[in-house]
């Protein structure tokens, strides 16, 4: 003999927003285990290299560099110890993509909140913009480069413009999702406890929704670090990506595969701050799952 | 919702419910209820009893402002309700706290939005927390607490908010018996202390009269073909509500007949 007209009980859980590291228990077995596999891959490498082999698809191994001198090319684009082209340019490059990398991706946050918010929230919203996101989303930001050299130049700006695009999609998605379920029973409490509308949107819905934001953000993030490569091949001087072409421009296969690490480090640690900073933002509030 | 509009109604506390003449109907024509004129009290706490499906929550719902009435009058303390506002406080079965607050930032959440100075939010927060006992756990979030704690913040929150009229809904129908025993104690004090209108739907008719001063007793329904209305209103006259007494039993017995029988035909 129970009644219960409306809504659901909120699920909220005491545990952080964002995945921990695995659980302290076993944490040298994890170590360990991570080890084999890489040290394995170095092996191959080298002797692939060594032996010139010759794998499927076509995949010449004589014309990789060896580790070892991927190693001495990493510690001269980081410390200058070989005097070309490439000495210390990491301290160049690194702030010149980082200053891309954030500023398209603030710029599509910027955008892509509000918009998921009143989209996740506004049929009439929903209605209007959907289409128009579902239209642009599949193409991708290569297709785009030809286009964006015609429409902005060659230059940060273009480059700007490729990572902002490509961060804003799973921004605006993970906002709609998230503010799409933000359970009725919470958006009644704030209106009777006299939240204006707009007031509801910010209280309610945005800290909500905060965990399919952050997860949207996240994802957008790693993919403006993948789209970083391609948006300096728009012409621009300095930048991780652009050292890679002009690595090889001039044929030293070491640099290539030093950028490709230097960016695969700077896109995890930069990964590992959007999170440290929403763990400060959030410190240990519980959010909804 | 304009709530520039209700907010000037919390100063007077004038809370005089009238209902007159509501029915309301669903998308679809079912009719929830028809009919059902009912006037309250400044300072009185009525009960809404009645099968599942007739419609008690619906007509809590309607004075909350989260439904819109089909038909009829219904007005707190002389303004027609259009919307949801902080003249109107809920406590919901399922307590409706923001997860992400802690208990502190739930009871402050209401005065904070009327923009009172900081220490005056701060002082009527820790009032209430005291005065629902939680004062130990000001700095606990909902899911660390027990479900009749998670009440108690409820409570406590809407209180904080002054309302002139304060609307549960089941508010104790998820606790189990003892916690259930203890807080019904507790709105007993609070009300007499506050002397806030207060109207309770709940299953339980021992519930009902250990607390109201009347019980409306509702029937019918949309889930029995015919739209609810209010069957009678039974006055709980009882000096003393010891639940063991043959006094309360007689209540008890007279309000479990109007809910468990069929009306009889006009």
């Amino acid at each position: 003999m129970t009644t219960t007209d409306a809504g659901t009980v909120p699920v909220a859980a005491a545990a952080p927003t964002v995945p921990d590291a695995p659980p302290r228990r076993g944490r040298l077995r994890t170590v360990l285990l991570g080890l084999p596999v890489p040290l394995l891959f170095l092996v191959l490498w080298h002797l692939g290299r060594a032996q010139e082999w010759e794998l499927p698809l076509g995949i010449r191994m004589g014309f990789l560099p060896y580790p070892a001198d991927v190693a001495a090319g990493l510690v001269n684009y980081v410390a200058g110890t070989r005097d070309d082209a490439f000495s210390s340019l990491l301290w160049e490059d690194l702030p010149a993509s980082a200053l891309r990398v954030v500023s398209g991706f603030v710029l599509a946050t910027l955008i892509a909140v509000p918009l998921g918010v009143l989209m996740g929230r506004f049929s009439t919203a929903n209605s209007l913009f959907d289409p128009m996101i579902n239209l642009f989303r599949p193409i991708p930001a290569t297709a785009w480069v030809p286009l964006v050299a015609l429409l902005i130049g060659y230059g940060d700006q273009a480059s700007i413009f490729l990572i902002t695009l490509s961060a804003f999609f799973p921004i605006v998605l993970g906002t709609i999702s998230g503010a799409r379920q933000v359970p009725e029973r919470l958006l009644e409490a704030a209106r009777m406890l006299g939240t204006s509308g707009v007031g509801t949107l910010l209280r309610v819905v945005l800290p909500a929704a905060a965990p399919a934001i952050v997860n949207g953000m996240r994802v957008g993030l790693g993919l403006a670090w993948v789209i970083l490569v391609l948006s300096e091949t728009t012409g621009v001087p300095t930048g991780l990506g652009s050292t890679i072409f002009l690595a090889r421009d001039v044929v030293q296969t070491d640099q290539i595969v030093v950028g490709m690490i230097c960016i695969a480090v700077a896109g995890f640690l930069s990964d590992r701050l959007l999170t440290l900073f929403f763990r400060v933002l959030f410190r240990d509030r519980p959010l909804i799952k | 919702m304009d709530l520039e509009d209700v907010e000037h109604l919390t100063a007077g506390r004038t809370a005089d419910v009238r209902i007159a003449g509501l029915s309301k109907v669903y998308a679809g024509g079912v009719a929830a209820m028809a009919d059902v004129d009912l006037t309250i009290a400044s300072g009185e706490f009525v009960a809404v009893v009645g099968a599942s499906g007739c419609g008690k929550s619906t007509l809590l719902r309607i004075l909350a402002g989260f439904e819109r009435p089909s038909a009829g009058v219904v007005e707190v303390g002389g303004t027609a309700v259009t919307g949801p506002g902080p003249d109107r406080g809920v406590v919901f079965q399922d307590y409706g706290l923001f997860p992400w607050l802690s208990v502190r930032e739930n009871v402050a959440y209401g005065p904070s939005r009327k923009k009172l100075p900081k220490a005056e939010v701060a002082a009527v927060t820790d009032r209430f927390i005291a005065a629902v006992g939680l004062t130990r756990f000001a700095g606990r979030y909902p899911a660390q607490l027990s479900g009749g704690m998670q009440q108690r913040v409820a409570i406590a929150r809407v209180l904080a908010n002054d309302p002139s009229l304060l609307l549960m809904d089941e508010p104790f129908g998820a606790l189990d018996a003892l916690t259930r025993a203890d807080l019904q104690a507790e709105l007993k004090r609070i009300h007499v202390d506050t002397r806030t209108t207060v109207v309770f739907v709940t299953h339980s008719i021992e519930e009902a009269v250990y607390l109201a001063d009347r019980v409306v007793v509702m029937t019918g329904g949309a889930s029995h073909g015919v739209p609810g209305s209010i069957r009678r209103i039974v006055p709980v006259d009882l000096a003393d509500r010891d639940v063991t007494s043959p006094a309360f039993n007689a209540v008890k017995r007279e309000i479990a007949e109007l809910v468990h029988t069929a009306p009889a035909p006009v």
